[in-house]
Order: C-alpha cells, then structure tokens, then sequence
C-alpha cells in the first residue's frame, strides 16, 4: 500500500486517491496549432523511468487536486506541491538522470 | 405549495435491528434526523467567514481534520479548505438556511441544504473503536484520533464522514443515504462478536 501525504488531509492510503495523469501539460490554442502540435499535447507523454510530476485528487477526502514528483521505479512519494506551481527539483533528481 | 412530506430516516427499516443490537461495550444508533448544510466560503474572505460564524455561534474550524461544536448547538465539520458540513437540530433547518442565506447575501459563497442526502450513525462505546479498526484504514489510537478529529475516508469502502464526538469513543459516521443500510448493517455484523450471551 502507498500512502500519499494530502496537502490537507496529511497521509492516507493510495485508495482515497485519484490519479490525475501527467502535470504541466500546456494546452496549446487550437487556432494556431496543426494536428501534429494537437496530437501531442492530448496524447503524447513522457513515461519516464524515474521521477516523474503527476497531479493526484483526493478522492474520499478533501477531494482537492495537487501535484507530486513521484519515482515510477520505487514508487515513493518524493515531493507534494500545489497546482499551478512549477515543478520542483526532486532529491536525488540529477543522479537517476531525471 | 403542497406541503413537504415527512422527513423518513433511511434507515427506518433497520429500526428493530438497531434497537436488538445488544453488543456488550458498543452501541449503534440512528441520528439522521438532523438539518445538514454545505458551506463553502472563499478562507480569504474573512468577513464572509466571520459573519457565518456570528450566525452559527462558533467560528468554521480552519485546521484539517477537525470540527468544532458551537454554543449554537451547531456542528462544523471541516472537509476542505473552503468547505464545510453544518449540522444542526432538525426543526432548526428552514430557520438556518434563511439566516445563514441573508447573511451572507451578495458575498462570494454556495450554501446547500443537504440534508437528506446523508444518514448519519452514532457508534459509541468502549469497543466502538475496535468496530471501526474492522474496516478503517485509519489510525485511530487515541494518539492521532481523538474528541473533534474529523476525517473524510472510507469505512468498509463506503465514503464516510467520520467525527469522534467524545472520549468513551463515540463517533458520528455520516454517510450517504444510499450507503446507509449497507453501513449499519456492516456495522451490526461487526459488532456481532461482542454480544452478550
């Protein structure tokens, strides 16, 4: 079981969660953007094998988004920070090679 | 207008099963009678929040995880950082609503009446909260959970709204009305161990 650290509710098991996909994914104006330029902002992501910024909801609780860098090969929890704010250097960043 | 049926709680077919629970150290017994609002204001705006406290006799609780009783006899619950459930006594609903309503008249805010839309479940009792250990993921050792502590989780994978009211333990479990029955009856069944005789 993973437990995540709501921003308000503090730690709960990952099953009040919701996962929200891939964070910082801008979406382009479609006037300007040709089908390519759309096609990677709704399906093209990164999959990275380390840390990886993803935004979560707290379903059964508070039920307010976030965001997390979370490692996708030990699955911890690195870091919790707000929506809207840029992503933040995990620890240990540099030395998986992001 | 034709005049509103009366309110029926949706756990009145339980009502005899409620009432022949007789587990030794906990009891469980049906508050769903009882005016419930959703209030959601914006933290910023502290004279939106202040003038919802002078009606509710108490300020809105602002740390997580907590509720506050109020001289009113009004329950806060906290569940989000603008949001908030009231409870108060039933007969004190309509009355609420409206002054809750012209208070904050003009000011950036939702207030709901959901009322029938949660039942609620007092479990209190020395075993109560080994009942709830069952099907809470939760650490509610009197060290993390204790009188006031408010949490929104899952109880035997019904979303609930759980408040420990006192130290005996007794906890209010608010759940909605289409979760009731499965929840008190999951309840009875986990009580069943401590029946007496």
């Amino acid at each position: 079981m993973l437990w995540i650290d709501c921003p308000w509710c503090g730690a709960r098991p990952e099953s009040e969660f919701r996962y929200g996909g891939e964070a910082h994914i801008a979406r382009p104006d479609p006037a300007t953007t040709d089908d390519a330029g759309w096609g990677d902002y709704l399906f093209m992501r990164s999959n990275p094998k380390g840390v990886h910024a993803e935004r979560w909801m707290h379903r059964e609780g508070c039920r307010r988004w976030f965001n997390a860098l979370r490692d996708t090969v030990s699955n911890d929890v690195l870091t919790i920070y707000p929506m809207g704010t840029p992503r933040p250097d995990a620890p240990g960043d540099e030395a998986e090679g992001g | 207008m034709a005049e509103a049926p009366a309110p029926r709680s949706p756990l009145a077919g339980l009502a005899d099963a409620l009432a022949g629970a007789r587990a030794d150290g906990v009891t469980l017994t049906d508050r769903s009678a009882r005016a419930r609002f959703n209030l959601r204001i914006d933290p910023k705006d502290v004279e939106a929040l202040t003038a919802a406290g002078a009606i509710l006799g108490g300020s809105l609780p602002r740390t997580p995880n907590t509720a506050a009783t109020t001289v009113n006899g009004k329950i806060l619950l906290w569940l989000g950082p603008d949001e908030w459930l009231v409870t108060g006594p039933a007969e004190e609903g309509a009355q609420l609503d409206d002054t809750l309503r012209g208070r904050l008249d003009g000011r950036h805010h939702a207030l709901t009446d959901v009322s029938a839309m949660y039942a609620t479940l007092a479990l209190s009792g020395p075993r109560a909260r080994e009942v709830l250990m069952k099907g809470c993921r939760l650490d509610l050792h009197p060290r993390a959970f204790k009188p006031n502590t408010c949490v929104q989780t899952a109880l035997a994978k019904a979303n609930v709204i759980l408040h420990q009211t006192d130290d005996t333990p007794s906890y209010e479990i608010t759940v909605r009305n289409s979760f009731s029955v499965y929840l008190a009856t999951w309840l009875l069944d986990a009580m069943a161990e401590y029946r007496q005789g």
